[in-house]
């Protein structure tokens, strides 16, 4: 070591990318380590964390942790229909704005790939890109107000003589701002995968004598579906976990914001961690199930 | 292939739902520049009171530099992690490679509320209160993911060539990294490491679980949520942190242009 350490510094340079270049294996280890270790170590590491928190219990008089390991908190999970009541209605949601963000995104980006000139598509893809990025916090929080009683809303509702909207703390309104706020997350992959389309494919699909309506439900829609459901996993798993727009939006309870009051107010970690197991048990199920459309490649 | 009619139809679709993006956008705006306390609408007159207001309110302009601070970390982390990863997943073929993608992709497919209870369980199994740093633990972890996907897309349509004859002209491996492959890959670093940096400064699911006392901005803004009387204060703060997140953004797109994947 000291021999090598005396040369000068480009000859060591020359040798240590010589020996990487031979060494393949090891340049791969040093160059994966790293984010492997980070993820593997604070992400996975936190989930079972996690897991073991679910397996706790709370002193009922001190509001301590008890940091025996028993299934008492699934035993309430299960025992209780409330649980089972809000996993539904937060999978319904999840589903209704997963279904609402694909029939709003998909002529969008329909209308991006297939009709717009260059310059028209690129500026509506930024005019796509600037909401998505834009405040989720802001957005939610303008959702409440437009919905408001005396709000935006039903003041242009009234110009145009219709009758007000009763939306303030309702499913409905947190539907709507559930499907504003995650409609880029799904315009984006569908672009992406209808302009992946060759314009060739259209044109054999005509000479075949397929006529246009055909076309569409025989070549794009198949092939446009890859970027669907990747955009779904983003709608569906936002959904799933939402507690800040729940919280402002609607008076009913979620799956978010059930784990936000017991691991906040309630001080129950230990039952909050174990309802957030939910989520992630539904987010594995519907990963798998999306798997096989080819939606990771289309991320 | 399509009809005239059909176009027209896709055209009319395509501006009601951009409509639909845009209006809550302006609805903010409008709402910042009212002076008045509680808000009414239509507003009755504009002025730029509450934005004098927020610029010499204490306590925003701490939670900013927290925001700015944890949003630098988590940078810093992302690019460095994700660009590593990038090369590993787009320049090797071995065992696990699927698994490697999946486990980058996690921290965004799954709820944020479940990596905020992870980490707030993992904290409190080492007994760590919430700082600077477990908030930038926690964003570095769904930001690499970004500066990963910006790299992979840049790297799959150089091509590798350059390098060969790089090393070919007698360059060692470092000379080829600083000269060729990185100048080649520095644009979509920066747009990753911006995305990155928006991503982490407007993230507040995860950090609510994390923070402990400290406050960035978007908790800040909801602190405010929760008081009677403060929301034109607010406002235009929002308005504030939009332009914020939105310059990046933009210039984010502009560096990936031709790569096409200034997206998550």
């Amino acid at each position: 070591m000291a021999a090598t350490s005396a040369q000068p510094p480009a000859a060591l340079r020359r040798r240590l990318s010589a020996f990487l270049y031979r060494h393949r294996r090891l340049k791969l280890t040093l160059l994966l380590l790293p984010p492997m270790a980070w993820l593997v170590v604070v992400y996975l590491g936190a989930l079972a964390a996690l897991l073991f928190a679910s397996l706790w219990g709370i002193n009922p008089y001190s509001f301590t942790i008890v940091h025996t390991y028993s299934l008492g908190n699934f035993r309430t999970l299960w025992d209780n229909s409330v649980y089972r009541t809000v996993t539904f209605q937060t999978v319904r949601m999840a589903v209704f704005v997963t279904l609402t963000d694909a029939v709003l995104a998909f002529p969008l980006a329909y209308f991006m790939v297939r009709v717009a000139g260059r310059r028209l598509r690129a500026a509506l893809f930024v005019g796509v890109l600037m909401p998505l990025w834009s405040s989720y916090l802001i957005k939610a929080y303008t959702w409440k107000l437009i919905v408001a009683t005396n709000g935006p809303l039903n003041w242009s509702l009234g110009k145009l003589g219709l009758p007000h909207l009763h939306l303030a703390f309702t499913n409905t309104s947190l539907w709507i701002t559930l499907s504003y706020i995650w409609l880029p997350y799904m315009v984006l992959p569908v672009f992406a995968a209808l302009d992946r389309i060759p314009g060739t494919y259209l044109e054999a699909s005509g000479d075949l004598g397929a006529r246009p309506g055909r076309t569409f439900r025989r070549v794009i829609l198949p092939l446009a579906l890859p970027g669907v459901a990747a955009g779904s996993i983003f709608t569906f798993s936002l959904t799933l976990g939402d507690y800040i727009a729940v919280t402002l939006l609607t008076k009913s309870q979620f799956i978010g914001n059930l784990i936000y009051v017991n691991a906040g107010v309630a001080g129950n970690l230990p039952l909050a961690a174990a309802i957030s197991t939910i989520p992630v048990v539904i987010m594995i199920v519907y990963l798998t199930l999306i798997r096989r459309t080819g939606a990771f490649e289309a991320l | 292939m399509e009809t005239r009619t059909v176009k027209i139809a896709l055209g009319v679709a395509a501006a009601l739902v951009m409509a639909f993006l845009y209006l809550p956008l302006v609805v903010i705006v409008l709402d910042a520049l009212n002076p008045a306390r509680i808000t009414g609408w239509p507003v009755p007159h504009y002025s730029t009171k509450w934005f004098s207001v927020a610029y010499h309110d204490s306590t925003a302009r701490a939670a900013l530099e927290v925001s700015l601070k944890v949003a630098a970390g988590a940078t810093a982390v992302a690019v460095v992690l994700g660009t590593s990863a990038a090369f590993a997943v787009h320049r090797f073929r071995f065992f696990g490679r699927q698994g490697v993608s999946l486990l980058l992709v996690l921290p965004i497919a799954l709820p944020g509320i479940v990596t905020g209870i992870a980490l707030l369980s993992a904290m409190n199994y080492f007994g760590q209160r919430g700082s600077i740093t477990t908030i930038v633990l926690g964003h570095a972890t769904f930001c690499i993911v970004v500066v990963f996907n910006n790299a992979v897309a840049r790297l799959r349509r150089t091509s590798g060539s350059f390098e060969e004859a790089s090393m070919d002209l007698g360059a060692d491996g470092w000379q080829t990294f600083r000269h060729v492959t990185l100048p080649g890959l520095a644009t979509a670093l920066v747009a990753g490491a911006l995305l990155a940096f928006a991503l982490s400064f407007d993230e507040i699911i995860v950090t609510y679980f994390t923070a402990g006392s400290v406050q960035t901005l978007p908790l800040w803004i909801f602190n405010q949520f929760q008081l009677p009387n403060q929301q034109p204060e607010v406002n235009a703060v929002a308005v504030f942190v939009i332009v914020l997140t939105v310059i990046p953004v933009l210039l984010a797109q502009r560096l990936m242009r031709d790569t096409g994947g200034a997206t998550r």
